[in-house]
């Protein structure tokens, strides 16, 4: 990564989440739990790109993503540019997948589903295009909108 | 042929080859002399657990257990069993599960069926899990058809009323995309029509036509599914009172339909179907609800002998 692309100074270690759909960061933080951080992260919102016209990104200094974490970036950002950064070089560079199940990644918005009322772990299989979730127990769709706010 | 499913949870989990293992099961114990068939199932328990009241399918299930020589036990309402305690529902399966070969079950939780067959050693056969499936249902429908017409494949396929909520409409049209060549003709006021998610699963595996008015199609149909509107899913009453008679068929509706054309409802019934229509050869809704009784006594013959890892 050059420092041009992103405007910012780099993290030294960490993660670089690049690609980011405009409107997505904010909410990631929220997902990862960085909404109160121990060290520091930095947030790009509606930066211009070559590529994306707009992206937003997010910087997250001393920690590293785990797969889950991923999973879950992948459902609001798929397509998005994952980058591991260790002294300050880009260790790991990856593009964020949609991924085909999303298990203990959201909650059903059903409040008549039985993984709500008796608070079990979820299931659900993604469909792409549009972006949907079907639970496995009660069945119900959610679309890209609900499984945003429905993320874990 | 061999049956690939453990549970009967839902018409999603079935393909063609296993529905129409099932019908041609059914068709089997309508055939066979009941001095045999009242054998089947001796020795065998049925738990019949109905969480939530249901008084047809319940007997429907009761019925063909005691028809085929099974035992009985369970409940008519939760209010006898412990989930009134407070037990959760994994642990009243497995309780079960250790006095009975089989486990039927409604419930209105849903997904109540497949976490109930996700801790059951003995299979489950969902009887309804609130607005979510009923798969017996839609294997009986199913069987009703290609009982009359003697195939599924190629039949033109009116539903009529309420496509938004009513869950037995979107499961029989999951499983007729399962066919080939049919086409389904979804009537329904311009508020209640089939969800766009379920269209856009069944596209490509069947042909869809969409209209509010009824006339426009009678005289393609071979078979009509009405639905009753119902007025539990309203929340404005007035809505409700604006749209409840929209369709109310009645014998006028037959000198427009095709010959053997028939109708079918999965009842109740308020006022969609007029009596009057009752005592026409067109009117196959009762013999749909008798038909009840094979479709769950062949699920039963075959679940007998699961054997779940």
């Amino acid at each position: 990564m050059k420092k041009d692309d992103i405007r910012l100074m780099p993290i030294s270690n960490g993660t670089v989440l690049d690609h980011l759909p405009v409107g997505s960061a904010l909410r990631i933080i929220e997902i990862l739990g960085l909404d109160k951080p121990k060290s520091a992260v930095t947030l790009a919102i509606n930066t211009e790109s070559k590529s994306m016209g707009k992206k937003d990104l997010v910087f997250i200094e001393g920690k590293e993503l785990s797969r889950e974490e991923t999973d879950k970036i992948g459902l609001i950002a798929a397509g998005a540019t994952l980058n591991v950064i260790k002294a300050s070089e880009v260790k790991k560079k990856e593009t964020i997948a949609m991924p085909d199940h999303a298990d203990g990644l959201i909650k059903c918005m059903n409040p008549k589903c039985i993984t709500v009322i008796e608070g079990l772990p979820t299931r659900f299989s993604i469909r792409k295009d549009p972006l949907r979730a079907k639970c496995r127990y009660c069945e119900k769709e959610m679309n890209e909108k609900e499984i945003f706010n429905a993320i874990k | 042929m061999v049956f690939s499913l453990t549970d009967i949870l839902s018409i999603s989990d079935f393909s063609r080859e296993d529905i129409e293992f099932v019908l041609q099961e059914a068709a089997t114990m309508e055939k066979m002399p009941e001095s045999k068939k009242s054998g089947l199932l001796r020795g065998i328990v049925v738990a019949s657990l109905f969480f939530e009241p249901s008084t047809r399918t319940r007997l429907s299930f009761e019925t063909a257990i005691q028809s085929l020589g099974g035992e009985v036990i369970g409940f008519a309402d939760a209010k006898v069993s412990s989930t009134k305690k407070g037990e959760s529902l994994s642990d009243t399966i497995r309780i079960a599960g250790g006095y009975a070969d089989v486990i039927v079950m409604r419930h209105w939780i849903e997904g109540a069926a497949r976490r109930a067959a996700e801790v059951s050693s003995k299979p489950i056969i969902n009887g309804g899990d609130g607005s979510n499936q009923h798969p017996t249902q839609t294997l009986l429908d199913l069987y009703t058809i290609k009982k009359q017409f003697g195939k599924i494949d190629g039949l033109n396929v009116g539903m009529l009323g309420d496509l938004k909520y009513g869950r037995t409409v979107h499961s029989l049209l999951y499983a007729l995309a399962d066919f080939k060549g049919v086409k389904v003709f979804l009537i329904s006021p311009e508020s209640l029509k089939m969800p766009q998610n379920i269209l856009d699963d069944v596209e490509g595996k069947v042909e869809v036509r969409e209209t509010e008015k009824v006339e426009e199609f009678l005289p393609q149909l071979d078979v009509l599914y009405a639905t009753r509107i119902q007025k539990e899913r309203f929340v404005d009453e007035f809505e409700y009172e604006q749209i409840k008679n929209v369709y109310i068929l009645g014998k006028e509706i037959l000198k427009h339909t095709k010959k053997g054309f028939k109708i079918m409802h999965p009842l109740p019934r308020v006022n969609e179907l007029k009596p009057e229509l009752d005592s026409t050869e067109a009117a196959l809704y009762f013999e749909q609800a008798r038909n009840g009784v094979p479709v769950r006594q062949a699920l039963l013959n075959i679940l007998k002998d699961v054997k779940k890892e």
